[in-house]
């Protein structure tokens, strides 16, 4: 089952034409002409989209908590700021089909009463940029975009805006900061750009994803997007699959399959490199907590896990993780999980905007922490040192950077303690080149 | 509004934040703040030093807040229940702040000119504790000379932004600001040009640490070595009330006037602070008052220490006698002990 990648392989459908040969901009049309906002808005609701970006929350709940004050604006903003390590979705979707985007961000913009709408892009992404800012010009040159759309009395422009590179930028109000024109600082919440957003007015931040999910729901309802999925994850979902398998790369997945096969199917992943075997994955981007091999593919109650918000979640961080915005990072046993610690640490380090104290100084010091005993110097006692700053850090920060960098190095430690004891009790053999630290009992290959 | 901070029951406007409802109640409960400056606009929120438990969100909505919130922004509800200096996780996180502010700051206190007025050492004194777990080398900045009057040691500085809002939203122009991210930002001016302004001298005056410091008083002396003195002048520029700092007869440095909670209400001019060093200068009102605990107050004006008043009596009017029933007849008969009456 495909709802956006459908078409995407089709030669030229980055041009209106062979878009609208394959049915693009039905959406709009029907949306415009046919339904009112409000029932837009409901049908998002039924279909129960939840955010792609990362954290979940459902799409039409969060619509539906837009303040609509008389005379003053409404925005809607893309967020298609993609740059968390491991996820790759959205660049991928705008840069084939840069017309699925638009057309969900009209439907969208129109629910919601905004407009002018903005998608904010990261900055590395700037032939991203030239391709949607082409797309938007085909829209407007067929009355797609501008005034009075296909005649329905409803305006909109939307623009491009360019990022200037920061992770944090991301956070929806660091976004809105940065959009503004200041640094990319996050807000204090509340208030929620839902009251005060871009300019202090209204505003609903959407991932790339979400929103172009919304044109298909209002082509089909979103009772035919609630059949796709189990419970309460339903529709499909992009998947960035990177790391030691065979078939690295973008797939649209029916949420509800099992990871199992999402790794080993010849139609996803297909398995784990030649001749070598899973360690560990890293299930939603790079700031969801890593997983081992057996806690990832079963619950802990024995169920096969499977590719759902709820599902991957099961069993809280203790023997759960989250999916995340989608980034798939699997490992083969060829990986220091001391190094890949750091990697994400360094990461965070870099990325902290140093607004708040636990982030900024936090940050810096696990860094530091897990760089010295990655570089064989490390005490003992630094493991739980570890374990105690990404705890004062978590939950104590203004935006959720704090968190996403406290998790994946808890997570380590909770699950691969002994590859870190093993690193500073025998710092000669971890700082050779290549060396990974195998489990008594383990074998480098099937 | 009723709130209900560490046991302590208050009414309060609707609009006021946790910290403004516990600084009512007094020092001993009020939370620290380092980035939080209520003269300035949109401060506050970012040290994290003021964070606590909201154990009941209102009346309404009974439920606690899951997570702890910065006293400083969060606007009171009705029946709020908040809970500072009593709970455990509260005071545990506030451990970890201070060991997060400390972890680039230098320890050299020994000369610095805010030691004895800093809050960073207040905070660390309070809530932190004694030993260090950081092995790590510390993050270290060249230090800047913005302009003749203020001399910049990024080393010290804590990233409150409390001088980036000053200079944001007293000077005209926006002349200085944060650069870079994570723990290597830095308080510039750009491209070190100088400050030149007026109204630029406040920056001192609100930072928390000793990264911005008067250039005509560094090095003279320790503030607990001078002797602080409201006085006025007319100004056309400022409301002159400023706080003179004596070593012997001589004004050593001018400040704004501070209030108990190290804040400038009036802010003053670059003429007042750096340029009026004589006494003739000015109108003497008398000896600034002085919070007990500051060791600026150290064998100074015993009589005009501010005495917690208003916690003194919310105790008395709280005092319940003791409810004691068992039986005291052996005891020798004492003179009217109120706690053994029935009520």
């Amino acid at each position: 089952m495909k709802i956006l990648t459908e078409h995407i392989e089709v030669p030229g459908i980055e041009t209106i034409d062979v878009y609208r040969k394959h049915g693009g901009y039905q959406a709009v049309e029907k949306a415009l002409k046919k339904m009112t906002p409000d029932e837009v808005t409901e049908e998002v609701k039924k279909s129960g989209l939840r955010g792609r970006g990362g954290a979940g929350f459902p799409v039409g709940m969060k619509w539906s908590f837009l303040a609509k004050p008389e005379g003053v604006p409404r925005y809607l903003v893309c967020n298609a700021d993609e740059s968390e390590p491991g996820t790759f979705k959205d660049h991928y979707l705008m840069w084939k089909s840069p017309h699925t985007l638009i057309e969900g961000m009209i439907v969208s913009s129109f629910a919601l009463g905004a407009n002018t709408s903005y998608i904010y892009v990261r900055g590395e992404l700037m032939y991203v940029i030239h391709i949607l800012e082409k797309a938007i010009q085909e829209a407007y040159d067929k009355g797609l975009l501008g005034k009075n759309i296909l005649g329905s009395g409803y305006d909109l422009d939307l623009y491009v805006q360019s990022g200037g590179g920061a992770y944090i930028c991301g956070e929806e109000t660091a976004l809105l900061e940065s959009l503004e024109g200041k640094r990319g600082n996050p807000r204090n919440k509340p208030p929620f750009p839902a009251v005060k957003g871009l300019w202090q007015c209204p505003t609903v931040v959407n991932n790339v994803e979400s929103i172009a999910a919304t044109s298909w729901i209002v082509n089909n309802g979103g009772d035919a997007y609630a059949q796709i999925g189990i419970g309460r994850s339903t529709g499909t979902k992009l998947i960035s699959a990177s790391g030691h398998i065979r078939k690295p790369g973008v797939y649209e997945i029916p949420l509800g399959i099992t990871v199992e096969d999402f790794i080993y199917s010849d139609e996803w992943c297909g398995g784990i490199r030649e001749g070598h075997k899973l360690k560990a994955v890293v299930a939603g981007g790079s700031s969801v907590p890593i997983l081992p091999a057996e806690m990832i593919l079963t619950t802990a109650s024995g169920e096969k896990r499977l590719m759902t918000y709820e599902s991957l979640s099961d069993g809280g961080f203790a023997t759960g993780t989250m999916l995340g915005s989608g980034g798939f990072i699997v490992m083969d046993e060829t990986t220091c999980i001391v190094h890949n610690t750091l990697t994400f640490a360094r990461f965070y380090h870099h990325e902290s905007c140093g607004q708040c104290s636990p982030c900024r100084e936090g940050t810096g010091w696990m860094d530091k922490v897990i760089k010295r005993i990655e570089l064989g110097h490390g005490r003992k006692e630094d493991i739980d040192l570890l374990v105690d700053v990404a705890k004062k850090i978590e939950g104590n920060t203004i935006c959720p950077l704090g968190d996403a960098a406290a998790w994946p190095v808890a997570a380590a430690i909770r699950h691969f303690r002994d590859e870190f004891e093993w690193h500073i009790e025998h710092p000669e053999l971890a700082t050779q080149p290549g060396a990974v630290y195998m489990r008594p009992g383990a074998s480098w290959s099937n | 509004m009723k709130v209900t901070i560490d046991n302590i029951t208050l009414e309060v406007e609707p609009g006021t934040t946790i910290m403004q409802a516990a600084r009512m109640i007094g020092p001993e409960i009020a939370p620290p703040a380092m980035c939080y400056y209520e003269p300035l606009k949109g401060t506050g929120g970012k040290c994290r030093g003021c964070l606590v438990k909201v154990t009941a969100g209102s009346e309404k909505d009974p439920r606690p807040m899951p997570k702890l919130v910065p006293s400083c922004i969060t606007t009171v509800q009705d029946g709020m229940i908040v809970e500072n200096t009593i709970n455990e996780q509260v005071l545990e996180t506030r451990k970890g702040i201070v060991e997060f502010l400390l972890l680039n700051h230098p320890l050299d206190c020994p000369v610095c000119d805010q030691a004895g007025e800093c809050h960073l050492q207040d905070f660390s004194f309070e809530h932190g504790v004694s030993s260090t777990r950081t092995v790590e080398e510390r993050n270290t900045f060249e230090p800047v000379d913005l302009g003749p009057y203020i001399k910049l040691n990024m080393n010290r500085c804590i990233l409150c932004y409390r001088c980036v809002y000053a200079a944001d939203q007293l000077t005209e122009g926006r002349v200085h600001g944060v650069m870079h991210r994570g723990d290597h930002a830095e308080i510039s001016t750009y491209i070190e040009k100088a400050i030149d302004n007026d109204f630029s001298g406040n920056v001192i005056d609100v930072c928390p640490v000793g990264a911005l410091t008067d250039k005509t008083y560094r090095f003279k002396s320790r503030v607990w070595f001078s002797k602080p003195e409201d006085a006025h002048c007319d100004c056309d520029k400022c409301s002159g009330n400023v706080t003179l700092w004596y070593r012997g007869d001589e004004v050593i440095r001018v400040t704004g006037r501070k209030n108990e909670w190290g804040e400038v209400k009036e802010f003053i001019c670059n003429t007042c602070r750096f340029e009026r060093k004589k006494t003739s200068d000015w109108v003497i009102e008398g000896p600034t008052k002085i919070a007990r605990h500051s060791v600026i107050s150290a064998n100074k004006y015993g009589a005009n220490l501010i005495k917690p008043s208003f916690p003194i009596k919310q105790a008395a009017l709280a005092y319940k006698p003791i409810d004691d029933d068992r039986d005291r007849s052996f005891l020798p008969a004492k003179k009217s002990l109120p706690s053994s009456e029935k009520k």
